[in-house]
């Protein structure tokens, strides 16, 4: 067990590296942040010794291992940008990411499973028709304009909801800035999240749906509905709890790509998470902060990855049975 | 008299001031708190340490300078009250400052701030420093007279200060900050998010790109605003900035999309006002080097006079107001918007596109089929760039002209021009001295020193290059204009540039607010009224 674990960590060190070098190696194509950090009326000269001040013209190799050797002790520089610590900027930005994600993580596998569920039980019905075409739009239609579209839709016609920002936040414990507590963080969250969690809702109703179909042919189903029992035990106890196994898998594996992959709607809906800062960061050529975001995101997907590999070891008894086999 | 009491005296004239305006505009006593949206945030609140557009807007609510820019582009006293050449000696600034300034912090304003605050802005790593690079001394003559000694005759050394922010020198010796933030030391400066000016509005609320939020400041030497709030939230993206506007969560957004303008001014309760920006859009080319990297031509084309004039025939200015820009800008034939000291009209004029007689010249400069170029272009920095250079490409491709296009972000494009790496490309140029000197130090002046860094056309020519220098130190301003106009004459005889437009701005406001725009793009909130 605890060579498993140390071997998993070891590779999760590598993919660490691999991206840190990899990120390291873009920067090079994303420009030159000198322009945007000085005047146009800068001389070439006063260009040229900021750029050696921030170590821009040391070999590659160099600048990766000052990188590195300055992020493992947590240290990602000074922003190019918004001239305060990286780490520091990042951190007061998660927590609006998060929560963002936490949120449309949740409605995506509430909905996803309560209209999979219905869909497989209610096959041919209008309703469930009708819901199948509309998710539809949630795999087709790109984020952006769903975003866009919600936001003429409930703020500009209907003015129900804000358009941009998360509202008031309340500041819990000094550093996590919550929007849960206010009533205009509440209502700034729901567009947002349907805008992310649309396409995870429809993947998760997809997949309950035909696991439900699967399961519910199966010989236990029939035998339980020989027994006499209600439908609802039928479907709910049996039936569901058999499809869930994959679908929380696919869910957790999905939370991480929610973090990542909320840079879009975080900037269609001004949302000051950590996605926004990643966006205006390539826009002006901040290196610090685009390479401490992407070990971010990399460390995200590591530590899930981890999890999984942890609970597949312990749930698996044949994966422990091998290793320990190979072993000697 | 204790701060108190004369916090009070002054509340008391501020609401004698609401009062007067809520009488004569009935009504509108209540809309005092004005949400203004834009495309970016302010990087900093240090007020030296960027020369960048926004940063300067939000500032100018914060900090005061000591000459103010008027919506006409003329100069406006602020916390300067006089100023002039001292009769005594050429090289030296006298400044009358103004009398009973306080700062944010209550603390009284002098002399000696104004001395190390222009001492501040002049010393690296200041962003500001390129600007007072002439100066060599500032001194406090006595509480209300400063004098800068520059390093010779400088006439217009007064237009370089309109963006100068004047900070308390205590406040700084408290905090650290007796510099500009260096990005070199890898730690933030307290100046960065706190404030201490004599502005009209004091920043109670920052949280960088989300909110800041200004509060009228009760002692400011001037008339109180009508704003007495700003609630101040940078939205990115464009298509959520307009809708901010229609739901009615913001009063004001100062980045209008081209294509949205014409739909936002037939939107009932939405106001647009417009206005040209100072900042000029023009294409250059390499018209120095013996070959071109990029073209399949045996010599440079751009360097025969004919290849130039076939350019200036096919460029079709008109088509690309109307169609790229959808009406939205100023068609130009020289690198300076009308407000700037050297423009005219004739300057400006150019004739109707002739690409007969443009493949005609391509033919007659040795190239009867033509040749090829890349063509550079950025993707993000000004109102439809992209565009503007796809338009182009199909012009000269009637003049026998093959242009690939090149276009790419800000951040790569910019660097080519540093680097002398393109042979063609496309440049926007602001002149916020507003004085044709500036457009030829960057642009025209052979690269060396401070000169030419965006020289990217390689030209040299020393007799020119006199002349420009030559200007720094002209105190007799009619022969000094009499010199701009030679320099032009030449520049556009040699078609340096091949110019396109004045780019527009335009500004959407709820109805029921004025607002001018401002030429570089800093309005004032001050100057909202309600009606």
């Amino acid at each position: 067990m605890l060579a498993f674990i140390l071997r998993r960590l070891l590779q999760s060190v590598i993919v660490m590296l691999a991206v840190a070098l990899v990120a390291f190696a873009l920067f090079r194509f994303v420009g030159d942040p000198i322009a945007s950090m000085v005047g146009q009326e800068a001389t070439l000269a006063e260009r040229m010794e900021l750029r050696d001040a921030l170590g821009l013209n040391d070999p590659f190799v160099m600048q990766f291992y000052n990188f590195l050797t300055r992020a493992v002790v947590g240290d990602f520089g000074i922003s190019y940008r918004l001239q305060q610590p990286v780490m520091e900027l990042i951190l007061s930005r998660l927590p609006a990411t998060l929560e963002l994600a936490l949120v449309s993580g949740i409605a995506a596998f509430v909905f996803g499973v309560g209209f999979g569920v219905y869909t497989a039980l209610r096959r041919g019905g209008w309703a469930s028709s009708s819901i199948m075409t509309v998710s539809l739009i949630g795999v087709s239609l790109p984020t952006f304009l769903i975003g866009v579209l919600l936001i003429w839709a409930f703020a500009v016609e209907l003015q129900w909801l804000p358009s941009f920002g998360r509202g008031e936040v309340v500041n819990l414990g000094g550093w996590w800035r919550t929007g849960f507590l206010t009533e205009s963080g509440r209502m700034s969250l729901i567009l947002p999240a349907i805008t992310l969690g649309l396409y995870q809702m429809t993947l998760i109703m997809r997949l309950v749906r035909a696991e439900m179909l699967e399961v519910l042919r199966a010989d236990y189903i029939k035998f339980a509905r020989a027994r006499g029992l209600s439908n609802r035990a039928v479907h709910f106890g049996h039936a569901l709890k058999n499809t869930l196994v994959p679908v929380i898998t696919i869910t957790g594996l999905q939370l991480g790509s929610i973090i990542a992959f909320s840079i879009i709607t975080e900037t269609v809906f001004q949302w000051p998470g950590v996605g926004a800062l990643f966006i205006n960061s390539v826009r002006f050529v901040d290196v610090p902060v685009m390479a401490a975001y992407l070990m971010l995101i990399a460390l995200v997907f590591v530590v899930i990855n981890l999890i999984v590999d942890l609970l597949y070891y312990m749930v698996d008894p044949r994966l422990r049975l091998d290793r320990s086999a190979a072993g000697h | 008299m204790s701060p108190k009491l004369n916090q009070t005296g002054v509340r008391a004239r501020l609401m004698l001031g609401a009062a007067a305006v809520a009488l004569a505009f009935a009504g509108a006593a209540n809309a005092e708190t004005l949400r203004w949206a834009r495309v970016a945030d302010a990087l900093t609140l240090d007020p030296h340490s960027q020369n960048e557009g926004p940063t300067h807007t939000l500032n100018h609510h914060i900090y005061e300078t000591l000459v103010g820019r008027a919506v006409d582009g003329s100069l406006t006293p602020s916390l300067a009250t006089e100023w002039g050449i001292s009769e005594e000696d050429d090289t030296v600034w006298v400044f009358q400052i103004r009398e009973g300034v306080t700062f944010h912090d209550g603390t009284p304003m002098t002399a000696e701030d104004v001395v190390f605050s222009l001492d501040r802005a002049r010393t690296p790593p200041s962003g500001m420093a390129a600007l007072h690079a002439a100066v060599e001394e500032v001194t406090a003559v006595d509480d209300t007279t400063v004098h800068v000694r520059l390093s010779g005759p400088a006439p217009l050394y007064v237009q370089n200060l309109t963006n100068t922010f004047i900070m308390s020198k205590a406040w700084a010796e408290e905090n650290g900050v007796e510099t500009a933030p260096n990005f070199a030391a890898g730690e933030e400066a307290y100046s960065v998010r706190n404030t201490n000016g004599t502005g009209p509005y004091v920043m109670v609320e920052r949280d960088p790109e989300v909110r800041t939020v200004l509060q009228v400041f009760d002692g400011h030497w001037a008339d109180a605003p009508a704003v007495t709030e700003i609630i101040y939230t940078p939205i990115a993206e464009a298509a959520t900035r307009v809708a901010a506007l229609l739901s009615g969560e913001v009063d004001v957004v100062q980045d209008v999309p081209v294509q949205d303008i014409a739909r936002l001014e037939q939107t009932d309760g939405i106001n647009v006002v417009r206005g040209p920006e100072n900042r000029n859009i023009f294409f250059s080319y390499d018209m120095t080097s013996d070959r071109l990297a990029s073209s399949d031509a045996e010599d440079n084309p751009f360097a025969k006079p004919e290849v130039r004039e076939a350019m200036a025939l096919s460029l079709d200015r008109n088509a690309i107001r109307q169609v790229v820009m959808r009406g939205e800008s100023q068609p130009s034939a020289a690198p300076l918007p009308p407000f700037v000291n050297g423009w005219t009209e004739e300057l400006d004029a150019f004739g109707e596109p002739d690409y007969a007689r443009a493949a005609e010249l391509v033919a007659e400069a040795g190239y009867p089929n033509g040749f090829s170029v890349d063509l550079n272009c950025p993707n993000d920095r000004y109102l439809n760039d992209e565009a503007i250079c796809q338009a182009l490409v199909g012009m000269l491709a009637r003049a026998n002209i093959r242009v690939n296009l090149v276009s790419q972000t800000r951040s790569l494009h910019f660097p080519l021009i540093e680097n002398w790496e393109t042979d063609f490309y496309l440049l926007g140029w602001g002149v916020p001295t507003f004085d044709s000197q500036y457009v030829f130090d960057f642009l025209v002046h052979t690269r060396e020193g401070s000169y030419g860094s965006f020289n990217g056309t390689r030209y040299s020519n020393p007799d020119l290059d006199a002349k420009i220098q030559s200007l720094a130190t002209m105190t007799d301003l009619d022969a000094r204009d009499a010199v701009i106009a030679e320099i032009w004459d030449e520049v556009m005889e040699e078609r340096i540039f091949l110019n396109v437009h004045n780019q527009m701005l335009a500004y959407a406001m709820r109805d029921g607010i004025s607002l001018d725009v401002h030429p570089e793009n800093q309005p004032r909130m001050t100057t909202v009224t309600f009606d």
